[in-house]
């Protein structure tokens, strides 16, 4: 139900996005070859638009690039089993898209295949690396420290638990997750060395249904809060809101991830509960991408890395509740981005 | 009408009954969208400007039937001997990560390695559907319980086969994969039919496992029409008492049943994994087993109208993406086919209850002596329900020929 409706409203945002690109279309028609209007393709992951997480921090991206620069975005989603991905890529390709975004890193496979069919097409990955150039030189890497941003999370929910006990609930098993995992169990443990950590995975790997799960997001997390848990960071996708409801139901209190999910949340009842939120500023990354196409500095085969030091990763403090520790948590922030700490990438 | 031409129309009724209520409902959800349904629909049909582009899109609408057809096949064959094969989608994906990780192991010359995989695929699948099946004779546990329940199990297992002892991928990629089967395992494209037949090269390889699949479905067909194994388990289907009381065995006709639907079912992820991937991953595409009951409803469990619901079936799956460039939101499709798949249901049993009617009718019609207190005693006691579009016989149908005119 609720993704049907996020679908349909993603949709009349599409549509009214559309109605407006048209009159900038028109304008352009006249300037065409390479003073002409940015056709930006933005390639989403599966929950697709209207996740208020991932996929929208993208479109928020390419939608203030558009602001800055003019032109258009043309979104596209995979369906439910996500087979069509090579195409997508190709076809956004193929109609004059460029730069094409894929959102990410369910893409690693079909991009190494799509990207050196169309050569004068600039790709870029959100989550995927291309270091080693393996999947074409026309493709970077946006990449995040996503174990550094989830250190501080663990710092902040060690210092902020009552009980002695946290929980990491993992929306599925894969290297990804497990990288959030790790920043956030050795955050937890530099704080408070003797804390108990409390991780578990929703789905296996291999099984994406954990992405999109509520339901077993909050019965995972339910069991962490009824074992003693006072704090528990989700990396679950859309089955976070589960989180949140198990929190609320037992008094406790969740760590949100990606975006603000304090301010995305919209039920009040959810939003006391969310004490902060792992940033992952997917937005700045797409931004500043195609910032840097418009001005022709993207090199191809590189990944940019967005962590702490560029502010592409961080916590939240919307609702005042880690003002007090913010100190400590900067103190952190500032070991991390002189190297004085190396925060793990893998358990 | 013949006789033949009249029956194929009832049995089209339903479907067709479908697919229209299916296309009204969601030409309502458009508009109400505030967009316009013909425009969509063009936007459809609509495979492309150039000629590569067109041919590119038969390839994917090809590509994307192929599994869907040996997905609805496998559960098709359950369903005409009456058992519920939900455990179609564990069984391939089993049978997938098994033989991938087979073919990725050993070195064989070409079609041998080829076969082999299939081969690993085919056995798999059937063992994990005749647990289903021993479960049943042995202990009655019905087969939709035990067949949801060890989707769980098979998934859960393909998933620590796949991080654990099966892993291939280096540590630390985002998508974990088993070892890549080598060139000599992967089965040939037909770009070259295609091409052949004066078409424009496309981008993508067209699966030459649309042969295999189309040689499966004639075998299934023969099997079940004109064989006594094929009859036994037709009869079983629909009446199982008078079945067992003309002396099938329907333990081992569950047993057969289940061992044969799993084998299909375990070609289900080859297309994919000889045709393009080569690898069995994460990102393995799945839920083909769950799609394959709706491709086998709608298709009405006859092998050529399952290939034309899987053909349909990948028709709209194509259609999202270029829905989306116009702007119309590709979860239309997903409408279509939800309210195909609901409308199939309810139209397959109005056409049942129609055909049933006509039938009765024409039975009721004096053809001998006593022949009208037969049809009375048709009327009073309405025949078996699970008879399905009964198969009135030759005399019967010359009757109501005889009453149209």
């Amino acid at each position: 139900m609720t993704k049907a409706a996020a679908l349909l409203l993603a949709g009349s945002l599409a549509l009214a996005a559309c109605a407006s690109d048209e009159e900038g279309g028109d304008t352009a028609t006249g300037n065409g070859g390479a003073s002409g209007d940015l056709k930006i393709g933005l390639a989403y992951d599966e929950a697709g638009r209207g996740d208020k997480s991932f996929n929208d921090s993208a479109y928020a991206g390419a939608e203030a690039a558009i602001d800055e620069f003019g032109g258009e975005v043309q979104e596209v989603s995979p369906n439910e089993d996500g087979s069509n991905r090579a195409e997508l890529l190709s076809n956004l390709a193929e109609q004059g898209y460029n730069p094409v975004i894929a959102v990410g890193f369910a893409y690693d496979e079909v991009l190494g295949e799509v990207a050196p069919q169309f050569p004068d097409t600039v790709f870029a990955q959100v989550d995927g690396s291309n270091a080693d150039g393996a999947k074409g030189d026309n493709v970077t890497g946006l990449v995040f420290a996503e174990e550094e941003g989830s250190f501080l999370a663990g710092v902040a929910a060690a210092l902020k638990s009552e009980t002695g006990q946290v929980g990491f609930v993992g929306g599925v098993e894969s290297p990804l997750i497990e990288k959030f995992q790790a920043g956030f169990e050795a955050g937890a443990r530099a704080a408070k060395p003797d804390i108990v950590i409390n991780s578990q995975y929703i789905s296996p790997a291999g099984d994406f249904s954990g992405f999109s799960d509520p339901a077993k997001g909050q019965i995972v997390a339910q069991s962490m809060f009824d074992a003693g848990a006072d704090i528990v960071y989700h990396a679950a996708g859309g089955s976070g809101t589960g989180v949140f409801q198990a929190a609320a139901a037992s008094g406790g209190r969740a760590i949100g991830v990606d975006s603000d999910q304090y301010q995305t949340v919209e039920d009040p009842a959810l939003q006391a509960v969310i004490m902060t939120s792992m940033l992952k500023r997917v937005d700045n990354a797409v931004q500043a991408f195609i910032s840097d196409y418009v001005d022709g500095n993207v090199e191809g085969a590189t990944d940019v890395l967005n962590d702490l030091s560029t502010e592409g990763v961080g916590l939240s403090d919307s609702g005042g509740f880690i003002t007090d520790i913010k100190g400590d948590l900067d103190q952190y922030r500032q070991q991390i981005v002189d190297g004085e700490i190396e925060v793990p990438t893998s358990l | 009408m013949s006789p033949i031409l009249r029956r194929t129309g009832l049995a089209l009724l339903g479907p067709v009954l479908a697919i229209v209520v299916a296309l009204v409902i969601s030409a309502g959800v458009i508009a109400l969208i505030g967009e316009n349904p013909l425009t969509a629909l063009e936007v459809m049909l609509d495979l492309g400007d150039t000629p590569s582009q067109q041919t590119q899109s038969i390839v994917v609408i090809l590509n994307r039937a192929v599994p869907l057809f040996l997905a609805g096949l496998a559960v098709s064959i359950a369903f005409r001997m009456g058992l519920f094969n939900i455990g179609v989608e564990g069984q391939y994906r089993l049978a997938a990560i098994l033989a991938a990780a087979v073919g990725g192991a050993v070195a064989l010359p070409g079609p041998l390695h080829v076969l082999v995989i299939v081969a690993v695929a085919v056995v798999v699948g059937a063992v994990w559907a005749g647990i289903v099946g021993v479960l049943k004779v042995t202990r009655g546990v019905s087969e939709v319980i035990s067949s949801i329940m060890l989707n769980f199990i098979a998934l859960g297992l393909a998933s620590y086969l796949l991080t654990g002892p099966l892993r291939g991928s280096e540590e630390g990629a985002s998508i974990v994969t088993t070892t890549p089967i080598p060139e000599s395992g992967w089965f040939p494209g037909l770009n070259g039919l295609l091409t052949g037949l004066g078409l424009a090269e496309p981008r993508s390889q067209l699966y030459g496992f649309l042969l295999v699949a189309v040689v499966v479905g004639i075998a299934v067909a023969v099997l079940l029409k004109r064989t006594r194994f094929g009859f036994d388990l037709r009869a079983s289907g629909l009446s199982p008492s008078a079945a067992s009381a003309s002396g099938v065995d329907a333990r081992r006709m569950v047993l057969k049943t289940m061992l044969l639907s799993g084998a299909v079912a375990g070609l289900i992820g080859m297309p994919d994994l000889l045709g393009s991937t080569h690898v069995y991953g994460t990102q393995f595409t799945g839920g083909l087993g769950f799609l394959g009951i709706a491709v086998a409803l709608l298709g009405r469990n006859s092998p050529v109208g399952i290939a034309l619901a899987a053909l349909l079936f990948a028709f709209l799956d194509r259609a999202a993406l270029p829905l989306q460039f116009a702007d119309i939101p590709s979860s239309v499709v997903t409408i279509i086919q939800g309210t195909i798949v609901l409308a199939v249901v309810i139209a397959n049993e109005v056409a049942r209850r129609l055909t049933l009617r006509s039938a009765e009718r024409a039975g009721a019609r004096p053809v001998a002596p006593g022949g009208g207190s037969a049809g009375a005693t048709g009327r009073g006691n309405p025949p078996p329900s699970d008879d399905g579009p009964p198969d009135t016989t030759g005399d019967r149908t010359g009757v109501r020929q005889e009453v149209q005119r």
